[in-house]
């Protein structure tokens, strides 16, 4: 009899307490369902339609595949997918590989003052804005006029690298390299943070068992440290799929302009173009929406690949 | 352990290599905060590198002075300070009852595949446009605050620190009488301070560096915050310029923009150099608490 009522007394609880979890989530996700999920239906809507601001989501006239079929023949949308793969796979690359060299020789130093000072500065252009350094690199990667280059374009010309001011910003040569650095310049402090991290996570009388079976420091980096780490760096990289079709909107919409079109512009800065600046409101809905399908499935996957290989959970 | 030769030419090269990096990392930056100090004629002149030349407050002066300035950094400071503690709220809201294991809360796995649906899945920049607009939000404050208020991933770093802490807690507490909200609010929220701090900054940087939904939300430049401001100013400024031929171009070279320019990144900065000790300190906490997990 008592232990009818208590469980009974703990259902009743449990159910108390679900009520006050569901009334808990109910503000942020009306919020959420507002601003974050209603847009998915209005862009599968739009592009379908030739949607016009006035007519609304269900008056704008239907057209079918129309939007498809125009995207397809338009040679910008070619050249900005080539270029978000180009600038995005170098970029995953870069950010890969640089902080992790990085990392590496960051661990080897033991003064640690030494090592503080450099990760307090390396870390900060992380937190800068896009438009914050945009300001900074248009100054100094200037190529000037009137004789008046930028820093970066006068020490190379003193060194005697080049012999005219580069424009690096303004040229279709030069204008995804200095995408690609410019984006590993921000992070490459915070990347080196979380790499060694990793590298603190192992076990230290490896490289003591290691050492005592005669390797040498170089040994002992490609057998104890880069396996120690491998884990970790195939988790970043497998997280990394699901940005391919990220090449960076805020530093490239920032730093391009009419002449790099060609080599820099990119998925996200032609969604941008099209329905904010030529009110083609259904072909930059299209858009968007083909990068979202298609985003959505190498997520997914990489979760996948993430969970089965490293037990990473997002959820 | 023994210094050999190679081992001692190696740090050399190790150490050279370290501090070429580092330099580099805050030259560019070192050169602007130099314009900014430096006399219009000294920059006109190609004379300034990294140390100001002339030095002068003259472009401090103009930004203390500028009424635009200060009017886009009243609508960023107002933006954090509601802001900030919004997104706080809506992350515990989200983030307690998602701790919850299946058992005590059935509904989690619906609420769950909602949140990661609205995550994975981007409605796109022209139809969250118009809900924005749909829902009246244009030209108003609450249209930077409304759509940025639930972060679902400081949702799940939240959620994952909840979980780490052991249900035996709970327990005791509603054995002593204790009802669910006085659970979170005596136990959970006083045990989480690392992760609230974390959280809390990274909502900070998200709402303090913001720049484009001010710049097309709002009709009016009035109503830009800074970074917004900021954009108008030194990028959109560079990248007409860059299609003028060369005349009007040195017509426009006002040079005197150049260290006002840099001024005022320099002022909008220093909010964010207060906080970094408190950045460098948490925003890696934050990361090991909420993805990697053994």
């Amino acid at each position: 009899m008592n232990a009818i009522v208590k469980k009974q007394r703990k259902r009743k609880s449990r159910k108390k307490e679900c009520w006050f979890y569901h009334a808990m989530l109910f503000v942020p996700v009306v919020l959420l369902f507002i601003y974050h999920f209603l847009p998915i239906p209005a862009g599968i809507l739009m592009a379908f339609e030739n949607f016009q601001p006035g007519k609304g989501f269900f008056h704008s006239e239907f057209v079918g595949l129309e939007n498809f079929r125009k995207l397809f023949v338009l040679p910008d949308t070619w050249v900005a997918l080539r270029n978000t793969l180009i600038i995005a796979v170098e970029k995953i690359v870069c950010n890969l590989v640089i902080p992790i060299t990085f990392a590496l020789l960051l661990n080897e130093v033991r003064v640690k003052w030494f090592k503080r000072t450099v990760q307090t500065i390396t870390y900060l252009p992380y937190f800068l804005s896009w438009i914050i350094l945009a300001g900074v690199l248009i100054k100094f990667l200037s190529p000037g006029s009137a004789g008046n280059p930028g820093l970066l374009n006068t020490i190379l010309m003193n060194i005697g690298i080049i012999d005219e001011p580069v424009y690096f910003l303004g040229s279709n040569d030069t204008f995804r390299q200095t995408m690609v650095i410019s984006d590993v310049w921000k992070n490459f402090g915070y990347n080196t943070i979380i790499y060694l991290a990793a590298l603190t996570g192992i076990d230290p009388t490896l490289y003591e068992a290691a050492a005592v079976d005669g390797a040498g420091r170089i040994k002992q980096t490609i057998h104890v440290t880069l396996p120690g780490i491998a884990p970790f760096i195939a988790l970043m990289t497998v997280l990394a799929i699901g940005n391919v079709l990220n090449a960076g909107f805020d530093q490239i919409f920032n730093l391009y302009n009419p002449a790099v079109y060609e080599t820099g512009d990119v998925i996200d800065t032609l969604v941008y173009r099209l329905g904010m600046v030529n009110q083609q409101y259904s072909l930059s809905a299209t858009v968007g929406l083909l990068k979202s399908i298609v985003s959505c499935t190498l997520v997914l996957i990489s979760y996948k690949l993430a969970d089965k290989f490293a037990g990473y959970r997002v959820w | 352990m023994k210094k050999t030769k190679g081992r001692i030419a190696f740090q050399i090269v190790n150490y050279t290599v370290i501090i070429l990096l580092t330099v580099s990392c805050i030259i560019p930056i070192l050169n602007v905060l130099a314009y900014s100090f430096s006399s219009s004629q000294a920059i006109i002149e190609n004379r300034v590198s990294l140390l100001p030349v002339d030095f002068t407050l003259e472009a401090y002066k103009f930004v203390m002075n500028s009424a635009e300035f200060w009017r886009s950094m009243l609508v960023t400071v107002v933006r954090v300070l509601i802001g900030v503690p919004l997104n706080l709220i809506m992350i515990i809201l989200v983030a307690y009852p998602l701790s919850k294991s299946q058992l005590k809360f059935p509904a989690r796995k619906w609420y769950v595949a909602f949140m990661i649906c609205v995550m994975l899945f981007n409605g796109g920049l022209m139809p969250t446009y118009f809900i924005v607009a749909k829902t009246g939000l244009i030209d108003s404050i609450w249209s930077l605050l409304l759509p940025q208020a639930v972060p679902i991933f400081s949702c799940i770093v939240m959620m994952n620190f909840f979980r780490g802490i052991p249900e035996e807690l709970e327990e005791s507490a509603i054995l002593d009488g204790a009802n669910p909200l006085q659970v979170l609010t005596k136990i959970y929220l006083p045990i989480s301070k690392p992760s609230i701090a974390t959280v809390t900054l990274f909502s900070l940087i998200l709402h303090w560096n913001s720049w484009f939904d001010g710049l097309i939300y709002s009709n009016h430049t009035t109503n830009y915050p800074l970074q917004s401001y900021l954009q108008t100013l030194v990028v959109s400024t560079a990248q007409s310029m860059q299609n003028m031929d060369a005349d009007s171009m040195l017509a426009m070279m006002n040079v005197n923009q150049t260290n006002m320019q840099c001024a005022q990144i320099f002022v909008s900065i220093i909010p964010l150099m207060i906080v970094y000790p408190f950045l460098q300190k948490y925003f890696t906490t934050g990361l090991t608490l909420g993805s990697v997990k053994g």
